[in-house]
């Protein structure tokens, strides 16, 4: 296993100091079998299951266990059939979802119907403490297994917006019209789950068992994986490798070293201050491309000061007044693209995404920024916050940067101050709260690729994470006229139109986007990054 | 001697319960770690009550530590959030820091203690300016630095070890970590026994011995060497703790998943009953080898009695 391959020190000759006491070389580096891929992992946040993991590392696992409905293509977004023979719906309400025949989970049993159902019926139930159950709001029936209320119980056991119509064929109901609704189905959260899940969960826990290309082998908690091709695989997206070992690193800096010692094949988050080598250190295995994570700073509309036409030339000066281009470059050796628009250039343009869709207000010009911030009445009590949390991510940097930047417009070394919170719970805590006064960072990732999930969840009105407290009929309207139309371009041009209606009120100014960053060693080829910033495994090839 | 033991043993009662009870309103104050769980958005209030129920954080704190010790009594610690129980972190954690801390001490013991006595017995001499030296620098650096540096010479560049250790963190792949980890300690100990040495060198014992016509080896070995080890026990004792508590960087470094690396973890995610379990048993182990230290004493110097 791992041990056999590494290199140890022999004890004997390690008496004193004798740092020269050196081993030999250990060969070829085959970590058992010569097609396996290593790569770089983190210890997940939450068990493993598709309906409770919002969180990269535990994405990576069930994105090659799991085969959903779609399907996003890592180059495009565009989310295809994968599972799904056909989605059909008439009036963008009720869909009708018909599965390809003849898939097997790797223990065997058929996919069925009801195993979409069963799953979905499962991730949504209150009494499973699901941190992804917002994701099946849309579905009818919803509020009766999953009340919003603190304290409340759930009233049904199953959602009365899914029905089994027979093994191969379901019935979805949605409470409002959703045109996308279909594109948002390759998130694992709609994986579907065999027996084995319901009948033995804490087995399943340690051995989880899906429908994807790869099957679990072996599971060390805490430490690795180890993931082999599931032969009996239906789908086409089969692995080009052997199989996949998942090994935890305690930090993404060690993952690099071992990178660069040839001791690993992936890993996906270069550490910060290797970003600048990073492309010479590794031949140019490296990959850095925006990933479907946009960064805002973000007004608290729901205080008194931020309100009114006024405010808003202020918000539109203060955006103006942040030099994004130098920060993208300087702190973070171009790993953020600056953002010109809401959304994120992994939608690509027929998906929403828009250059430039910002205009004026996300361009750096400093004498207009001032103009701007003085016709608004000034900054309101001549002063103005901006809070992030700082424990990861480099905030702490950029949130100086953009001080010194607006400091520098304002002519005033007070007019911006930055006020770091010490953890990401604690800052979140006090937004839930609407404790917040000036400016405050918010991140946005997607849960899928689709314009309306950058838009709807965050700035509809009352929406559940619109931390600004933004609420317009213009840009409401224009979100459920979205979900009404028939044809998807039409859908995302509206969309589109709503965005604009951000561009006029900046309830939130776009920063920048941030990319995803890989490297890989020259034992694989093939290493691309889906529009989540996960590694296509299943594409890598070994040489 | 026993009668001693036992008035130590009931002394940490009370010790063991205030810095636990500490340790536990500290994390606590750190701010409410359902929240974290839910990423970037809100979370919803239902599925947070249920899971603030779950982990008891719906009760207030001095009841919550009341339920916590009730459990700790029973071998249960308690299970982080992402459902592996705590008990399961610590039966793999402790044993690994616990390898990299002999390591440490062992590099601590031989090398710091002869290159002690070395420049101890020739005070002034070349061998002492340098070790003195030396010593300045290893401390002036910090972990981190010295940790990266080696791990890139001789993992990536030399390629004599690999740079990352592997999970089951086998004694002979945690040589580099563990002399990164003693490193600081390392020249703490050799000034502390030159010190040490070179004052009693003077003394009158030795004197006494050298008239004598004691061997030159008999003596340094028997009665100098012995005497002057009472402080560099002292500071071997509280070190075998700080070591494995407060291996945080080396372990990240070089990929251990020990004790720091778990707690800096559980910090992060703020998960409370990972953080409170492995610092109670850090607690113990303090509290243990203080003891410890102070029994040795009676061993090195006679003069010393425990009634």
């Amino acid at each position: 296993m791992r041990g056999a391959r590494r290199v140890g020190w022999a004890v004997a000759t390690v008496t004193t100091v004798a740092l020269a006491a050196g081993a030999c070389g250990g060969g070829d580096g085959g970590g058992g079998g010569d097609g396996v891929v290593r790569a770089s992992w983190g210890d997940p946040q939450n068990p493993l299951e598709p309906a409770n993991t919002n969180e990269v590392q535990g994405g990576k696992v069930l994105d090659m266990i799991f085969t959903g409905l779609k399907e996003y293509d890592p180059e495009t977004g565009e989310a295809k059939d994968a599972m799904a023979e056909s989605i059909e719906t008439d009036d963008q309400q009720t869909f009708t979802v018909k599965i390809k025949e003849g898939w097997t989970f790797s223990d065997g049993t058929e996919v069925t119907a009801s195993s979409f159902v069963d799953a979905w019926n499962y991730g949504a139930n209150l009494d499973n403490n699901q941190v992804n159950a917002y994701f099946f709001q849309f579905i009818e029936g919803y509020d009766e297994v999953h009340p919003e209320d603190e304290g409340a119980e759930p009233t049904a056991e199953e959602m009365s917006g899914l029905e089994v119509v027979d093994e191969q064929t379901f019935r979805v109901t949605l409470t409002q019209k959703f045109s996308l609704w279909p594109e948002t189905l390759g998130y694992t959260a709609y994986a579907p789950l065999p027996q084995l899940f319901f009948d033995d969960h804490e087995a399943w826990l340690e051995r989880p068992v899906g429908n994807g290309p790869y099957q679990v082998e072996s599971y060390n908690r805490g430490q690795s994986m180890r993931l082999s091709t599931y032969d009996e695989y239906s789908g086409e997206d089969e692995p080009q490798n052997e199989g996949v070992e998942l090994i935890v690193y305690t930090s993404n800096n060690t993952a690099y070293t071992d990178l660069q010692a040839g001791n690993l094949d992936v890993t996906d988050d270069i550490p910060a201050s290797q970003v600048r080598n990073a492309e010479q250190d590794l031949d140019g295995r490296y990959i850095n491309q925006p990933a479907g994570i946009i960064q805002t700073i973000t007004f608290p509309l729901y205080q008194e000061e931020w309100e009114g036409d006024e405010a808003a030339d202020v918000r539109r000066g203060l955006s103006m007044a942040i030099n994004r281009d130098e920060i993208t470059t300087q702190i973070y050796g171009d790993t953020r693209t600056p953002a010109t628009d809401w959304t994120s250039p992994v939608l690509g343009e027929d998906g929403g995404y828009e250059e430039g869709l910002c205009g004026d207000a996300c361009t750096y010009d400093p004498e207009r920024a001032r103009q701007l911030i003085e016709d608004g009445g000034g900054l309101p009590g001549g002063s103005v916050t901006l809070t992030s949390n700082v424990d990861t991510g480099s905030h702490r940097q950029w949130m100086d940067a953009v001080c010194n930047s607006i400091n520098n417009v304002m002519d005033d070394n007070n007019a911006c101050r930055v006020n770091p919170v010490a953890t990401f719970a604690e800052f979140r805590e006090q937004i839930s709260a609407d404790r917040m006064t000036g400016m405050f960072r918010a991140g946005w990732q997607m849960d899928y690729p689709l314009i309306q999930n950058f838009l709807q969840p965050l700035y509809y009105t009352d929406a559940s994470s619109n931390d600004a407290g933004y609420s317009s009929g213009e840009f409401d309207r224009l979100v459920d006229e979205a979900n009404a139309a028939a044809d998807q371009s039409e859908a995302v041009e509206t969309f589109q139109d709503a965005e604009r209606v951000l561009a006029e009120d900046l309830p939130a100014v776009p920063l920048w986007y941030q990319n995803g960053t890989a490297g890989y060693s020259d034992r694989v080829d093939d290493v691309r990054l889906n529009p989540f910033s996960v590694p296509v495994y299943s594409e890598i090839t070994v040489n | 001697m026993g009668h001693y033991v036992i008035r130590r043993l009931l002394q940490m009662v009370p010790v063991f319960i205030g810095t636990t009870f500490l340790i536990f309103i500290m994390v606590h104050a750190l701010g409410d770690p359902v929240a974290a769980l839910f990423g970037d958005r809100t979370p919803d209030p239902a599925t947070a009550a249920r899971l603030r129920a779950e982990f008891n954080l719906d009760k207030p704190v001095w009841q919550q530590y009341l339920l916590y010790m009730r459990n700790i009594f029973t071998g249960d610690f308690g299970t982080a959030f992402n459902g592996r129980p705590v008990m399961d972190l610590l039966v793999t954690a402790f044993p690994i820091s616990f390898r990299l801390m002999l390591v440490a001490i062992a590099f601590e013991l031989v090398l710091g203690i002869v290159l002690g006595v070395v420049s101890g017995l020739r005070r002034g001499g070349g061998v002492d300016s340098s070790v003195l030296l030396l010593s300045l620098v290893v401390i002036a650096i910090p972990t981190f630095v010295t940790g990266v540096l080696a791990q890139f010479l001789f993992g990536v560049k030399l390629g004599w070890t690999a740079p990352a250790v592997s999970p089951e963190a086998p004694l002979n792949e945690l040589i580099l970590p563990g002399l990164i980890l003693a490193l600081v300690s390392l020249a703490y100990v050799t000034r502390l026994t030159r010190t040490s040495v070179a004052e009693n060198a003077r003394a009158d014992y030795v004197r006494t011995a050298v008239a004598k016509g004691l061997r030159r080896r008999r003596i340094t070995t028997r009665h100098l060497l012995r005497n002057s080890l009472i402080p560099v026990v002292t500071y071997l004792g509280t070190d075998v703790g700080s070591l494995m508590a407060g291996a945080l960087v080396t372990e990240r470094i070089f990929n251990i998943q020990g004790v720091g690396y778990q707690l800096f973890q559980g910090v992060l995610r703020q998960n409370s009953p990972t953080v409170v379990g492995f610092v109670t048993i850090l607690v113990l182990i303090f509290l243990l080898a203080n003891l410890l230290v102070d029994l040795l004493y009676a061993v090195l110097d006679p003069r010393i009695r425990y009634a």
